[in-house]
């Protein structure tokens, strides 16, 4: 099937669904849709985004989601703070990788003051940005059961999210909002002994992707609940704007990581962009699984040979940016996430526009939740995978 | 037990032991499955302690929680109605009792001696159905009516191959007496052998099979639990209920599932009865006196396994949904179950 044909297909459906629930009232049954409020507080929503839904017995004849419940005004906050303040608020965008979110900020400032870090710092935010990666994508692994009704998965993805959540604490003193990131460099050097913890948590981590995919993945039921469920074809995936693994799985071949040349360390490294063809829940769950073995092998690439030198370039003590605009996006745990940077050559930067990834990715939902069912609205919400904070920003 | 002390007891004796050990027969597995399984056996399975402060190994913690419940305000939604929202969670809770009744705990150690009782058993084990329609229709929120309707449709649906199931047993037994059965398990013979009786688990494996999953159905645990589903519904039918009433649920839930567990072993593994074999026992009348002592130990044994069973499940599985549950119950489980009935029902005239 085609993706125009499944698009007339789900149009339909919801029409159908339309059609048939103004024949039952026009006959005996007074019956009228449902508006139901799947969220501002909701479980299945982690944060508060609220998805209005207009159903008809359980079949959603239309659904819209409302963000801003948690809007802090980062884009507007940054324009009263110095360059190397904005990385503590954009720590907070999405909280669960958040180193990922301070380096296209930092790489954009360095863009326009032209200069570059040097190659150990770029090896050790590489590092660190895999590891908020895995944080990040191990526990949406686990917490895909729990939105499934599977209550054990979630404890096997704390559980070892907690090494990570360690490698990044010991490195950067923060286990949540690490604000590590410097223009030219990093704050410090790797502490004594990481490569070695690394190594053994990057294969305790590969062992818990081995596990998921037993518990979860090879469950017949989780199958059933998603597979060919909520299916996004190419063409749409792209009309939307969908980036990260929400592309990936619509079988979009696309990787900032690897299509960029940025001055980090993943072209140094040999790995695998994987995407999937079905486009499906089932298949954005999966790719994100073969993300996590992806970042375990690249940061065991990684550790082998990181090169010795400073950590820090040479940078004026009061950072000044020139004049310009520059625009620098990273493959975020979530997806693309960039920032739009002007400087007027101040302290701080004039303007800045935080494109976040779940923010487009959402925007899709309208679209995907027309005709299915109220189980099956959590199911496709969790497998798009969004953090609020990463929304509403 | 219960009959055996109460033969010489004026009625309203009688009628207060009976209540005494109803409370205990229903109260007891509810909380051995709560601390055992849901606070303690979940924990580990989940790679924590669990709860280690009340008491040793926390085992005062259901005291605590029951504590807590019952200081709690009792909310009633100002648009729901009244009566009906209050009276739910007692009729949910009424089922189990009645369905104790009629569960035989030793030779004489029952509460009624029915002889339809496999009949009554299935009958009123579909008043929680009322109970949850009422709590889920009474409570004027949206999530509670969708968790209702859906515990409404998934029950009635699974009610059928537990019947079915069920059905197997009584022809094998030829009887629809619950202590009929025991006595035809242990004292039965599997092609002349009868070192083990005859529990059903072995000559109605099947059946058994789809009455464990029709009970997981019936007691809307995790492959099943769409009508509670916390990620969906919030906690559909329960979300408005809080304190004494939302216990009342909690009690309801677990008691169920020991309940039912010991119906299945009664009907699968040869209830409060040893082989008769082992003690040349012939009938139930020479099953001597201290069966009625060691027999509910033996039940409770056996409950605990089967408990064990429907949480494991209960922890491990994801949910499905509504639509494949009906497709599951109707296109897989009623088939099989009338397939067993047919093999079952020549097996019987055969031999």
């Amino acid at each position: 099937m085609t993706s125009t044909e499944s698009l007339i297909d789900r149009r339909q459906l919801a029409y159908i669904a339309s059609q048939a629930a103004d024949a039952r009232l026009n006959v005996e049954l007074e019956t009228d849709g449902m508006t139901l409020n799947i969220g501002p507080q909701h479980p299945a929503t982690h944060g508060t985004l609220r998805i209005i839904a207009h159903l008809d017995g359980e079949q959603v004849v239309w659904a819209e989601p409302s963000c801003g419940y948690m809007h802090r005004g980062y884009e507007k906050l940054t324009e009263v703070r110095t360059y190397p303040q904005v990385t503590s608020l954009v720590n907070r965008i999405d909280w669960l990788g958040s180193f990922a979110n301070e380096v296209p900020f930092i790489l954009a400032a360095e863009k326009l003051m032209g200069i570059e870090a040097p190659p150990r710092a770029q090896w050790i935010r590489t590092i660190l940005f895999e590891l908020s990666r895995i944080a990040n994508v191990s526990l949406f692994l686990g917490d895909l059961g729990v939105q499934l009704g599977a209550i054990t998965p979630v404890f096997m993805a704390f559980r070892d999210r907690e090494h990570v959540l360690n490698l990044i604490e010991a490195t950067t003193g923060g286990r949540f909002h690490p604000n590590f990131d410097r223009i030219g460099g990093l704050k410090d050097d790797l502490p004594a002994g990481f490569i070695d913890e690394t190594r053994a948590v990057m294969k305790t981590l590969r062992n818990f992707c081995t596990e998921i995919e037993d518990l979860l993945f090879g469950n017949e039921i989780f199958q059933s609940r998603t597979r060919g469920i909520g299916v996004i074809p190419k063409d749409i995936a792209m009309q939307y704007g969908l980036s990260g693994a929400n592309a990936r799985a619509s079988g979009i071949d696309w990787d900032l990581r690897r299509d960029q040349s940025l001055p980090m360390a993943w072209d140094k490294v040999d790995w695998k962009v994987w995407t999937h063809p079905d486009g499906d829940s089932f298949a954005r769950c999966w790719i994100r699984l073969q993300e996590v073995r992806e970042s375990t092998r690249i940061v065991d690439q990684l550790l082998d040979n990181i090169p010795a030198g400073p950590i820090m370039a040479k940078v004026p003590r009061i950072i000044k940016v020139p004049e310009g605009e520059a625009w620098v996006s990273t493959e975020n745990p979530l997806g693309e996430m960039g920032y739009y940077v002007v400087s007027k050559g101040d302290l701080g930067p004039f303007r800045t526009k935080i494109r976040s990834a779940s923010f487009n990715n959402i925007s899709i939902v309208p679209w995907i939740l027309k005709g299915v069912y109220v189980p099956d609205i959590i199911t496709i919400l969790a497998s798009l995978y969004f953090i609020l904070g990463d929304i509403d920003r | 037990m219960i009959a055996l002390l109460a033969a010489d007891l004026p009625y309203w004796a009688q009628t207060l032991l009976r209540i005494l050990g109803g409370l205990v027969a229903v109260l007891l597995p509810a909380g051995t499955i709560v601390y055992l399984f849901l606070f303690k056996m979940m924990s580990f399975m989940q790679s924590r302690l669990g709860p280690m402060e009340a008491g040793p190994y926390g085992s005062m913690q259901l005291f605590a929680e029951v504590g807590k419940w019952l200081q709690k305000e009792d909310i009633t939604p100002a648009r729901a109605d009244r009566v009906i929202f209050k009276i739910a969670p007692l009729v949910v809770l009424a089922s189990t009792f009645l369905l104790v009744a009629v569960v035989p705990f030793g030779p004489d150690a029952w509460f009624t001696n029915f002889e339809a009782g496999v009949f009554y058993l299935l009958a009123v084990s579909s008043v929680s159905v009322l109970g949850i329609l009422m709590a889920g229709w009474s409570s004027a929120n949206k999530y509670s009516l969708l968790g209702g309707l859906r515990a409404a449709g998934q029950l009635i649906a699974y009610e059928l191959p537990m019947v079915l199931a069920v059905i197997g047993v009584i022809i094998q037994a030829g009887t629809m007496n619950l202590q009929g059965i025991v006595v035809a398990q242990n004292g039965g013979e599997i092609f002349g052998w009868n070192g083990l009786g005859n529990p059903y688990i072995l000559t109605q494996f099947t059946g058994f099979i789809i009455f464990m999953i029709a009970v997981q159905a019936e007691l809307t645990q995790t492959p099943f639990d769409m009508p509670i589903a916390e990620s969906e519904l919030v906690s559909g039918y329960m979300t408005e209920y809080s304190g004494f009433r939302f216990l009342t649920f909690f009690i309801a839930e677990f008691a169920t599932a020991g309940v039912f567990s010991l119906i299945a072993s009664v009907l699968f593994l040869g209830g409060w009865g040893v082989p008769f074999a082992w003690f040349d026992w012939k009938s139930i009348d020479d099953v001597s006196d201290w069966m009625n002592v060691v027999g509910p130990l033996i039940m409770f044994t056996k409950m605990m396994v089967l408990a064990f069973v429907i949480m494991w499940v209960r922890f491990s599985y994801p949910r499905f949904r509504e639509d494949q549950l009906q497709r599951f119950a109707w296109k897989v489980l009623i088939p099989i179950s009338l397939v067993n009935i047919m093999i079952t029902a020549i097996l019987k005239v055969a031999f």
